[in-house]
């Protein structure tokens, strides 16, 4: 069962620069939420922000990983 | 029906309808609270839109997010483009960028959950 310090080492480790917040929405192991900041995402949509979270998951998402909310940002705002 | 078929009819819809929402359930009856949300602002907008149900038959949503790039749901398409899940949505609400892109007036009110929703196209039930 992924636990959220996994999904943050793993964030903060595929995503150069980044820090990540993330927290068990339901204490179950499979609702996550994670608030990412990082300058990789200067210049990008949302989308485009949201989908190099989802990235670093990859199939995961949707199977052990039922959903993972995600809040991106730049450092310098958003 | 073959995956092809699924995928080819998933696109039909994101070309045919200018709002089209991809969810768990339908607006009435929504199976999952990230699907109730997005609908749910979508509603609060009074913007005419068509949702399909991906849960009858597992195919669907695999086609979906081939197609999108996106793996979760919901998915909303504005125009023929992907705009999002429930976090974008939710953002874009708040922000007044869903009202832009929807071409309609920002409400005042935050969107209510026991809003009643707009009729649905029946696009869910040609997929069962």
């Amino acid at each position: 069962m992924p636990s959220p310090e996994e999904l943050k080492s793993r964030i903060e480790g595929a995503i150069p620069g980044a820090t990540a917040m993330v927290e068990d929405l339901t204490g179950g192991g499979d609702h996550f939420r994670a608030e990412v900041v990082s300058d990789r995402f200067q210049g990008l949509t949302r989308i485009e922000q949201h989908q190099l979270v989802y990235d670093v998951f990859g199939p995961e998402i949707g199977g052990p990983i039922h959903a993972l909310s995600i809040k991106t940002s730049t450092p310098g705002g958003t | 029906m073959t995956n092809d078929e699924i995928r080819d009819f998933l696109q039909n819809a994101i070309d045919e309808n200018k709002v089209m929402l991809f969810m768990k359930g339908t607006p009435d009856e929504p199976r999952c609270g990230f699907s109730m949300r997005t609908s749910g602002a979508l509603n609060a907008m009074g913007v005419k839109y068509a949702a399909m149900d991906i849960l009858p038959d597992p195919r669907i949503r695999e086609e979906l997010s081939a197609l999108s790039g996106w793996p979760t749901i919901p998915q909303l398409f504005v125009d023929g483009k992907l705009v999002g899940g429930c976090d974008i949505v939710m953002e874009m609400y708040e922000t007044g960028e869903l009202a832009q892109a929807l071409g309609v007036e920002q409400p005042e009110e935050q969107p209510a959950e026991a809003e009643m929703p707009q009729a649905p196209l029946g696009l869910e039930n040609r997929l069962s």
